[in-house]
């Protein structure tokens, strides 16, 4: 009862003084509102990233040869020969979390129909690529295990090559094209995947069966990589442990710190990436919440102002009954409703904003609605912090000094 | 025989300031019975208000008792003399006090805002009831600066009413209006003395004095006077000799 009555009190001073508070009221505003975007646009970023990456292949794992860091002289990837199919057999033969796996050999080099060239990557693979990459067919199949045992000079090619090396739209499946002078046929087209997270054109590519690239174009018995897949995204971690271990086994290592090798899942390429992107939220959230503190000195100080100019109402008020009490929570319901009404108004526009940033500059964006709560506890939380000292204040005055106060 | 509303004994009050100490009131000492109607007359600076504000619960005497309707108020709490004076004591100012831009119901609502025990329906009827009192029961919506002297100082009268005050305490509450006005504003508080409310008016304005029954004169912190009036003047009947104004 008493309550509803300090709030009535308390909302019709606000009312008395809109333009007041509305000015007040603008320091919150902005301050919530560029929280929530700022917490969007991170948001967004770190989703579309994922979203990128998982599109890759979510449960991707790769083993790639390694320097082991005890050693002198470090070789770059490329040039390192450790990783061998006897490693890939191994993998394929022993793990049980994976699903399926490929060895990887690539080259770049140039490709030729007749007087059309066009410079691009050949992947040797096995036929269970497609299903690691998750890449479908336009058009066309697969090369088969069999013609991965003869090494038979098949490719399938990817969208861009299709452009560049067919630019009259003829249909390239059984065509003859050379790779780096090497008659292959094309046996299929690659769906379209366009750029991934780091910009590669993944349709700029040549896929062939990886006995036909290391014999008849790089001339190597190493393989460069092995891709697979965990049976699940929950099992990558177990994946990447177990062939850890098989590889070690393989490559008679006895302490993980002197591994020559890398495994790695596509997971935590994720969190690589996402860890950088929530610095930049973070950064981005601290800026917003400098801003929101900026609001809340704001309502302190027009908190002042009020318990200043209205010392003699607040002496009245106590004249006529009003408790110390009901003084402070006049004010400090005061302070809250501004800065309430301040964070909801905060939360629209910024909820506004992030359309627009989405609509008209093309940013992904997510609302995270934790982010809502927080910005309006704060701002609850900074109507009492800042609203309490001068609130206090104006409780503390004497009836009389009050009533005398010009 | 009726009994005192207010008791005070050998009231001091001294205001200190720097090395200088005022002293405004010397030991006062004196009664108030039940439905007198009494007028503190004396020069300025002779400690009116600072008595009156005192037997207001405003301010604390430096020593001395004093009793209103039976309680002690040396040894209350801030809170406690917040509800005497939300409870027992209307006050009227000089300069009417009334909260701006706010209608003359929501300022006469005031006092009961400040009782848990009174409830909306309740506060408003008896709002409305104090108002149409003092004669403004057609301005219930009229804010402060839409009302002349003479009505915003009715308002205020209406808010002390409000409450239902053992004590009505009036600082020169007729300070700042013409003769007419004043006039017509002691006619109220004869009527409500009449209908048995114990009223204390600080004025220093000997015509007033005549329309109370009790007249205490104070000169530099102490009494120099106390007598009853028996030829006590109707302000309604001075009011109807003044000159008529020219409308
Ligand atoms: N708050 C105060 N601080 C210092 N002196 C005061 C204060 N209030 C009143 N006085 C002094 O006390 C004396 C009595 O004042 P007051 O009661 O206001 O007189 P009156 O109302 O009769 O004109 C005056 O000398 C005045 O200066
Ligand atoms: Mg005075």
């Amino acid at each position: 009862m008493r309550l509803l009555n300090l709030f009535k009190i308390a909302f019709k001073a606000i009312v008395l003084n809109k333009m007041r508070t509305l000015l007040t009221m603008l320091g919150i505003i902005i301050g919530v509102a560029s929280v929530i975007a700022m917490l969007a646009i991170g948001e967004g970023s770190k989703e579309s990233i994922r979203e990128n990456i998982s599109s890759m292949g979510s449960n991707i794992i790769t083993i790639r040869p390694a320097s082991a860091s005890s050693s002198g002289v470090r070789a770059s990837a490329d040039e390192m020969q450790t990783l061998t199919l006897k490693d890939y057999e191994a993998v394929k033969e022993q793990a049980t979390f994976l699903s399926y796996a490929t060895p990887l050999v690539t080259g770049k080099g140039q490709v030729i129909n007749g007087s059309n060239n066009w410079p691009s990557n050949i992947y040797g693979v096995n036929p269970d690529y497609l299903k690691i990459k998750v890449v479908d067919l336009q058009s066309g199949s697969m090369f088969t295990d069999s013609e991965v045992k003869t090494a038979s000079k098949v490719a399938l090619i990817g969208q861009t090559v299709v452009d560049n090396v067919f630019p009259d739209g003829q249909d390239p499946i059984g065509q003859m094209i050379r790779f780096n002078n090497i008659p292959f046929t094309v046996i299929g087209v690659l769906e379209v995947k366009g750029e991934n997270t780091f910009g590669q054109d993944q349709d700029d590519v040549v896929i062939a069966p990886y006995t036909t690239v290391q014999k008849r174009i790089l001339a190597i018995d190493y393989i460069s990589q092995i891709m697979a897949s965990a049976i699940s995204e929950d099992d990558a971690p177990n994946a990447v442990t177990e062939v850890s271990e098989i590889m070690r086994i393989q490559h008679q290592i006895s302490h993980p710190s002197k591994d020559d090798f890398s495994v790695q899942s596509m997971e935590e390429l994720i969190s690589t990436f996402s860890s950088t992107s929530e610095m930049l939220t973070l950064l981005l959230v601290a800026v917003a919440s400098i801003s929101l503190l900026i609001g809340g000195i704001g309502i302190m100080n027009i908190m002042y102002v009020s318990v200043k100019e209205r010392t003699k109402e607040i002496g009245l008020r106590m004249a006529v009954g009003a408790k110390g009490a009901d003084i402070l929570m006049q004010f400090l319901i005061e302070a809250i409703l501004i800065s309430v009404t301040g964070g909801a108004l905060g939360v629209l526009l910024g909820l506004g904003s992030t359309v627009f940033i989405e609509k008209f500059l093309n940013w992904p964006t997510s609302v995270a609605l934790y982010s809502i709560v927080i910005s309006f506890l704060v701002c609850a939380v900074t109507g009492i912090f800042f609203g309490w000292y001068p609130a206090r204040k104006a409780s503390a005055l004497d009836p009389i000094t009050a009533l005398r106060y010009e | 025989m009726s009994k005192a509303i207010i008791k005070i004994e050998d009231l001091k009050r001294e205001f200190t300031m720097g090395s200088e100490t005022v002293r405004a009131l010397k030991g006062i000492s004196f009664d108030i019975k039940e439905g007198e109607f009494v007028t503190i007359m004396g020069s300025s600076g002779s400690g009116k208000s600072t008595m009156l504000n005192i037997l207001g619960c405003l301010d604390q005497p430096t020593s001395g008792n004093y009793e209103i309707d039976g309680v002690k108020i040396k040894d209350l709490t801030k809170n406690q003399l917040a509800t005497i004076r939300n409870e027992k004591i209307g006050f009227i100012f000089q300069s009417y006090n009334l909260l701006a831009r706010t209608s003359a119901i929501e300022n006469v609502e005031l006092p009961l805002l400040y009782n848990s025990k009174v409830s909306t329906e309740e506060r408003r009827k008896r709002a409305i009831e104090a108002l149409q009192k003092v004669g403004l029961g057609e301005r219930l919506d009229h804010t402060p600066s839409q009302l002349s002297g003479g009505q915003q100082q009715r308002v205020a009268i209406a808010r002390s009413l409000v409450n239902n005050p053992v004590m009505l305490l009036a600082d020169e509450a007729t300070g700042n209006l013409d003769t007419r006005t004043a006039y017509e504003i002691m006619s109220i508080f004869q009527e409500l003395n009449e209908q048995g409310i114990t009223i204390a008016f600080v004025t220093h304005e000997q015509d007033i004095a005549t329309f109370s029954n009790r007249t205490i004169v104070l000169k530099d912190g102490n009494i120099i006077q106390d007598y009853k009036n028996h030829n006590i003047q109707s302000a309604e009947e001075q009011l109807a000799k003044l000159p008529k104004e020219n409308h």
